[in-house]
């Protein structure tokens, strides 16, 4: 290899020395006011209501007025809202009270019209959003939308209908919340099974912050919930628990290595071993992220900021959540380490 | 040191050939895959419809409606029961209060053989232990039956099983077309239609009513039926779909309906061995069917579905067993597609649209422009970071991300799930994901020859111990993916799909595809230090 700058790997030193666990308590604080603020953001839905009152003004049982809490909390789509969304597209300017007022005469909820952009680049420039309550006798009011639709704009046409009634829509939100709580679970069995319960107990306790705090900016910044978001927080998930992972395995191999170590030090030492690994492979994710938010369009946007976002908690979380936890009930170390099996000792 | 076990080179070759196989018809144009031999897989990746445009429904049966059926059937059924017992068990007030099908015996006193009588037909069918109905009796003759709630699940699947078929013939009579049917759960049934853009004439098909008649038909010549000149109270009929034969002149007056229908199945004729078209009426079609063939033998007497004639076949002995033959020009399809209908005539439930969505096909391909646009760029940033990370290893990286690539493709063309605009998302993440096991790897061999080894040992150490730590690490994804699958509606399932079968890849090309391309590269350029 002819220069010395390349390959770039070369650049990161061999052996870096930082110490984490001296900052663990700061960490700690930062990540406890983060989550407590995105706890905040979810049940007050962005500081802009007051949870009380919602709760007040729900129906039915306790759980399902809490349930309502959480509703208003994010910015829902028509997935977890249930209802109908038409997206309309038109060669002129769309004019957007007699939209709403097409949308009024054809049923009788409350209707939402805003103007978006177009996709494609191609299509005729001038786009419209219809929200309304999915009636019961919904196509019917999809029909007379789109036969009303020439005295509105001429030439216009709707380009997607989404209707989703509430009982599916009640159905995916509580799945949905279902899937992250088992996912998490199952995370924390298995990190348990391979490891020690003080790693599934700092696994799990590092991606509930992953998780909090992507939501807290979900809803803080009200960006649109879908179920596709879902999806990525899966996904967060499941990379911060990737990433988790090899931290532990670094650590439960030190641990069988170095036995009179304290286990501060050796934290330490683990982190500093995977720092390279960590930096390039959460390198390669950001900068795919980045690629898929600027040139993914609209669609997936909400997805890419929720992995990007994601991404990079977990990677700070695995650093300085999930391995310092277990600084806090120490780990049994002796005769068979780590681990429960008697594992042979790596020759060195 | 560095020996590559043949079986693993082998293993690696014969996975990549399939892998190109599989995936090579997707970037053949449409057109020219009918020329690919047929020895080769043709079938490209099967586009969710939010990436191809057309629009999906979510039916649900209408259970409220179903029970109510189920009780007023069981009411008859006990009535029928009572009725049969010998001595005949006298009763009065049948009928549906509520949740429950109720009877009153005029003689409480014989509550006893009525228990005996009504027990026969609580019994499952499909031999489940339980009773299918549960009876409640009072001190004054009153009996009450709720229909045990396992029961009304199986019911309820059942009737969602049959309304695909019904649903299946309205919108896709001839088969042509790419509509999916499927059931989900208990109760529910999605219907994809790709390129339908107007989901409107898709519900009005399904929410017809197909109403299956008896009718008698008058022979009248073709002429004078294209004339107009009908006898009174007749009407002329078109044939049904594909099956039916030709238009008829039939009754306007129904003579029995497919309500007094019990089963129709295939057999074939034991004489001619032709395929024949058996039924069986329930008890009050039978005495009606009796009569009229006896009136009307010799003559013809037509099935009409939706007013449609399905077959119209002559009616050569008076039939009284309630049984029947109907013989024509059956072949083994038609005749069991006959019966399918024949059974399955009417939806056997209401159906709702719970969740409707529609995309249009510009739509679709703008994501499929903007997410292939995505992917590209992901791949490069990759490519280029990887090679500037890494050196000649990060080469290696990224022919293993290609073979990769290819490996997913493939096996997304060889399952035939579908890709949906979440799956290339995931797809991207995939790409970026799957480095991660080869800077596994690297980072290993860089520790190991920075503790002074020689490149090769450092090599073969960074191979094995990096394993352990990329098994654990991926297995907890496939988890997340697993769970993906359970909760998942369509476009998540997508992304469930290629998430799994990426974590999955990427272990396999990072692993084996890097270690053989890192054994031959070390062989010829026998390095004295590690290049990274």
């Amino acid at each position: 290899m002819a220069s010395s700058w390349w390959p770039l790997i070369r650049l990161l030193p061999k052996k870096t020395n930082l110490t984490y666990v001296k900052f663990a308590g700061f960490a700690a604080f930062v990540s406890i006011a983060l989550c407590v603020a995105s706890l905040v953001s979810i049940f007050t839905g962005g500081l802009r209501e007051n949870p009380i009152e919602v709760y007040q003004q729900a129906e039915g049982s306790p759980v399902a007025r809490f349930g309502a809490i959480m509703e208003h909390g994010f910015n829902l789509g028509i997935d977890f809202r249930g209802g109908t969304s038409m997206l309309i597209e038109a060669p002129n300017p769309i004019d957007q009270e007699a939209l709403r007022a097409l949308g009024n005469s054809a049923q009788e909820g409350d209707v939402e019209v805003q103007g978006t952009t177009c996709r494609p680049a191609n299509a005729p420039p001038y786009c419209a959003i219809l929200n309304f309550e999915t009636s019961p006798d919904q196509s019917a009011t999809v029909e007379e939308i789109r036969r009303g639709l020439p005295t509105v704009a001429e030439g216009a046409r709707i380009t997607s209908v989404d209707a989703v009634s509430a009982k599916v829509s009640e159905e995916l939100f509580s799945g949905g919340l279902m899937a992250l709580g088992l996912a998490m679970l199952l995370m924390m069995i298995y990190i348990w099974f391979r490891f020690e319960w003080q790693f599934g107990v700092g696994a799990m306790l590092g991606l509930l912050h992953d998780v909090i705090l992507t939501l807290g900016i979900f809803s803080f910044f009200r960006i649109e919930f879908t179920l596709t978001i879902i999806a990525a927080i899966l996904t967060i998930i499941g990379y911060g628990i990737n990433d988790t992972v090899v931290v532990f395995d670094r650590l439960r191999e030190n641990l069988r290595k170095y036995k009179k170590m304290p286990l501060g030090q050796l934290i330490d030492l683990s982190l500093n071993e995977t720092l390279s690994r960590t930096i390039i492979t959460g390198c390669t994710a950001v900068f795919a992220l980045i690629g898929l938010l600027f040139l993914g369009g609209e669609a997936l946007s909400g997805f890419a900021i929720a992995m990007l976002f994601g991404i990079i908690c977990g990677t700070y979380s695995s650093l300085y959540v999930a391995a310092p936890v277990i600084l806090l009930w120490g780990v049994r170390r002796g005769r068979e380490g780590g681990e429960a099996r008697a594992a042979p000792q790596p020759a060195r | 040191m560095l020996q590559v076990a043949r079986w693993r080179i082998i293993l690696v070759a014969v996975v990549t050939a399939m892998g190109i196989a599989f995936a090579f018809p997707n970037f053949v144009p449409e057109r020219l895959r009918n020329s690919i031999p047929d020895f080769l897989p043709s079938q490209g990746i099967n586009l969710g419809l939010d990436l191809r445009g057309g629009s999906q429904l979510l039916l649900e049966v209408d259970i409220v409606s179903l029970r109510a059926q189920q009780l007023d059937n069981v009411a008859d059924q006990m009535a029928g029961a009572l009725r049969d017992a010998d001595p005949q068990i006298r009763f009065t007030g049948r009928g549906v209060v509520g949740d429950t099908a109720r009877i009153r015996l005029i003689d409480p006193t014989q509550m006893e053989r009525a228990r005996t009588a009504l027990r026969a037909i609580a019994v499952s069918p499909t031999g489940g232990t339980d009773p299918i109905y549960a009876y409640t009796e009072s001190a004054d003759g009153l009996i009450e039956a709720r229909i045990n709630e396992q029961h009304m699940r199986a019911l309820s699947r059942q009737a969602a099983q049959q309304s695909i078929e019904i649903i299946r013939r309205r919108i896709d009579p001839t088969g042509t077309s790419e509509v999916s049917i499927v059931r989900q759960g208990d109760q529910r049934i999605v219907v994809q239609a790709p390129g339908v853009s107007d989901p409107e004439q898709l519900k009005e098909r399904i929410g017809q009513t197909a109403l299956m008649t008896f009718h008698l038909v008058r022979e009248v010549s073709p002429e004078e039926a294209a004339g107009g000149i009908l006898p009174p109270g007749t009407m002329v009929v078109g044939p049904y779909g594909t099956i039916g034969q030709g238009s008829e002149v039939v009754e306007r007056r129904a003579r029995l309906t497919g309500e007094n229908l019990v089963r129709a199945s295939v057999n074939t004729d034991p004489q001619t061995s032709e395929f024949v078209m058996s039924f069986q009426l329930d008890r009050q079609g039978a005495l009606t069917f009796c009569r009229i063939t006896r009136e009307y033998t010799n003559q013809r007497f037509a099935i009409l579905l939706d007013n449609q004639v399905l077959t119209a076949p002559r009616i050569n002995e008076p039939i009284c067993g309630g049984q029947g033959q109907i013989s024509g020009n059956f072949t083994a399809q038609s005749a069991s597609e006959l019966a399918l209908m024949l059974n399955a005539g009417a939806l056997p439930a209401p159906l709702t649209v719970i969740d409707e969505r529609t995309v249009d096909a510009s739509l679709g391909q703008d994501s499929i422009e903007s997410g292939a646009r995505a992917s590209a760029v992901a791949g490069l940033v990759t490519f280029v970071f990887m090679i500037l990370a890494y050196g000649v290893f990060g080469i290696f990286a990224c022919l293993a991300l290609i073979v990769n690539f290819t490996l997913i493709i493939g096996a997304m063309s060889m399952i035939g799930a579908a890709l949906t605009l979440p799956g290339i998302a995931g797809l991207i993440l995939t790409i970026a994901m799957a480095v991660d096991a080869n800077v596994l790897i690297y980072e290993r061999m860089r520790e190991e020859a920075a503790t002074g080894r020689s490149p090769a040992l450092s090599i073969d150490a960074g191979f094995n111990r990096a394993m352990i730590t990329i098994f654990d690490a991926n297995l907890t994804t496939i988890l997340a993916a697993m769970i993906l699958f359970q909760f998942g509606a369509g476009p998540v399932r997508g992304f469930a799909w290629t998430l799994s079968i990426g974590v999955i890849t990427s272990v396999f090309t990072a692993v084996l595809v890097t270690q053989i391309l890192v054994a031959w590269w070390f062989r010829i350029a026998r390095p004295k230090t590690m290049p990274i």
